[in-house]
């Protein structure tokens, strides 16, 4: 398989620069008495190429962090940097267009870019090929399961010839077997490309899988409370020991930080 | 290092494996069976409803030539619709609704984009057309009649008043509950206001704005009835005309015959959108279940 993108030796990346900086972010949902402090001053970065996974108990505002970085909403302090780079997000949802078939949802992606119908038609195609749904194209996304649909999905995000993917919780939904599968897949792509990638999970066990680094989000308000590298040789097992002991650590941390709420 | 390791072959026949496995075989019945299954219901409707009918002429409340029995408005029926001076009665009604529902459709469409898109207009007019709904079409036509005097433009007139807010509402209705999601799924992928609009939600009001349709027909369908009935134009028989002279004639036979045709006209129009509405459905995986 030839990867259908362009070069990734743009001008648009520098090198050493990370590819989304956040300096001192913060989100208040609502305004005054009820506004809600759902993200406070948080800093973080992910490097180029470098893949980050989030961490943290549910509600603790990670969907908010995605969000701003992919620009659907405003930060209400501090500064988020993307440096002009092209960002694509996969939802917790595939969030695919019922209205279009498969391989028509891959070449929305593509259509914003102004590229011509045919070439859309025939990327679609590779794209869906990446995914292992080569034959799938001509379907209606309900005709799919979830794993298929979570699939087309990135597949999509993928056509985007983004520079940056985030992910929110992309797997969350998949039986195990598949989200391992679909691990490997990633693993891979982000790998060819060169992608940098921010991985939003609340399964520990996801997040050592697959991060060069999972930061460790607090609840209420969310805050940036550790940073754990793993340097783990790839490719990784989501049941392999190394992975478990430091799942096992970094689940222990996550306790400690939900019993603060408690007390 | 692992043994199991998967090479990317065995990969993707284990994913292939899991969907076939996931993707357990729809099918839906044959063309016959299917009609079938609609047709039958009817019948049985149309049987008891005519057994009730005849019940209520035997039981006498009315003399026979003021409420007629199946047995003798079937045969004039048959009559009129073997005559050619019915079907153009027929014709010119068609016309009136056809048009009369085009043009609704182009207001309402025009009306629901601009009042969905633009806040101004739906703070001012959001709620006037919802109330326009609730006016009854008859209300309009004195009023009509003083405009364009005794003429289809008259008809027409109301024929729109009565469809377009129902069109229009169904159009705004669609981009009000455009899924949230698919409108972010939309701005990540680069869409943005008008494009927005366009590609994403568009197509996702389509349901509702078929509802609409489905609604403005039933009301431009009662408006064009009540304003054949007002709005008597020479030298162009129409079916409210027909009504209109059936009953001045004490003619219950005749008036019950064209009653019937204009029951079947609106019930066989509504048909045609239920079943755009069902096709939609299907290839957009809406489907209700069926119990
Ligand atoms: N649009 C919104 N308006 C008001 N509150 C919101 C909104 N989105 C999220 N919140 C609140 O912000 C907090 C963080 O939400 P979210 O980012 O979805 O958390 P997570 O993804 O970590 O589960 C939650 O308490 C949630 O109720
Ligand atoms: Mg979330």
């Amino acid at each position: 398989m030839t990867a259908p993108l362009r070069e990734r030796t743009d001008s648009r990346i520098q090198g050493g620069e990370p590819a989304v900086r956040l300096d001192g972010v913060s989100k208040i949902y609502g305004q005054g008495k009820n506004g809600l402090l759902a993200l406070d001053n948080v800093s973080l970065s992910v490097g180029q190429g470098e893949f980050v996974c989030m961490l943290g108990a549910s509600g603790c505002g990670k969907s908010t962090l995605l969000s701003l970085v992919a620009g659907l909403d405003s930060p209400t302090a501090g500064r988020i940097g993307t440096e002009g780079r092209r960002i694509a997000m996969m939802f917790q949802e595939p969030a695919l267009f019922p209205w279009l078939t498969v391989s028509a949802n891959v070449e929305m992606a593509m259509r914003v870019q102004g590229v011509a119908k045919r070439e859309r038609q025939t990327r679609a195609a590779e794209f869906l090929e990446i995914v292992h749904l080569g034959g799938f194209g001509d379907k209606r996304p309900h005709e799919l399961s979830g794993g298929m649909r979570q699939r087309v999905s990135l597949a999509r995000a993928l056509a985007q010839d983004a520079d940056v993917l985030l992910m929110d919780e992309p797997f969350g939904a998949l039986d195990a077997m598949t989200r391992d599968l679909l691990h490997d897949e990633l693993e891979r792509i982000w790998r060819e490309r060169g992608l940098s990638v921010l991985f939003v999970t609340h399964n520990v066990r996801e997040a050592v899988r697959l991060g060069d680094r999972v930061v460790l989000l607090s609840s209420r308000p969310g805050r940036v409370v550790e940073d754990f590298p793993v340097t783990l040789d790839r490719p990784r097992h989501t049941d392999s020991a190394e992975v478990a002991k430091i799942a096992g650590a970094i689940t222990g941390r996550l306790r400690e930080e939900v019993m603060r709420h408690g007390s | 290092m692992a043994v199991d390791q998967a090479t990317p072959d065995t990969h993707a026949r284990q994913l292939a494996g899991l969907d076939a496995l996931e993707l357990g075989g729809g099918t839906r019945g044959g063309l016959a069976p299917r009609i079938w299954g609609r047709v039958w219901p009817m019948v049985l409707a149309v049987g008891m409803v005519v057994a009730i009918w005849q019940a209520v002429v035997w039981a006498g409340f009315w003399p026979d030539y003021v409420f007629a029995g199946p047995a003798e408005v079937v045969p004039v029926l048959g009559d009129r619709l073997t005559s050619g001076e019915y079907w153009e009665a027929i014709g010119v009604t068609m016309r009136r609704a056809v048009t009369g529902f085009a043009v609704s459709v182009l207001v309402g469409l025009v009306l629901g984009a601009l009042v969905s898109r633009i806040r101004v207009l739906r703070a001012a007019f959001g709620s006037l057309i919802t109330g326009l709904q609730t006016m009854p079409s008859i209300a309009w036509f004195p009023l009509a009649i003083l405009l364009f005097g005794l003429t289809e433009s008259a008809i027409t007139f109301v024929v729109i008043l009565g469809a377009a807010p129902s069109i229009a509402n169904g159009l705004i209705g669609g981009v009000d509950y455009t899924p949230p999601i698919l409108l972010r799924a939309g701005h990540v992928l680069g869409f943005r206001r008008l494009q927005l609009y366009r590609h994403v939600i568009l197509p996702a009001s389509l349901p509702s704005f078929l509802a609409g349709l489905k609604q403005g027909w039933a009301f431009a369908w009662r408006s064009l009835m009540a304003g054949e009935l007002v709005v008597i134009i020479a030298h162009q028989s129409s079916l409210g005309e027909r009504l209109y002279y059936d009953r001045e004639l004490a003619d219950s036979a005749g008036l019950l015959a064209t009653m019937i045709v204009i029951l079947i006209i609106g019930i066989g129009v509504d048909l045609l959108f239920e079943t755009a509405d069902n096709s939609l459905r299907r290839r957009w995986g809406l489907q209700q279940v069926r119990n």
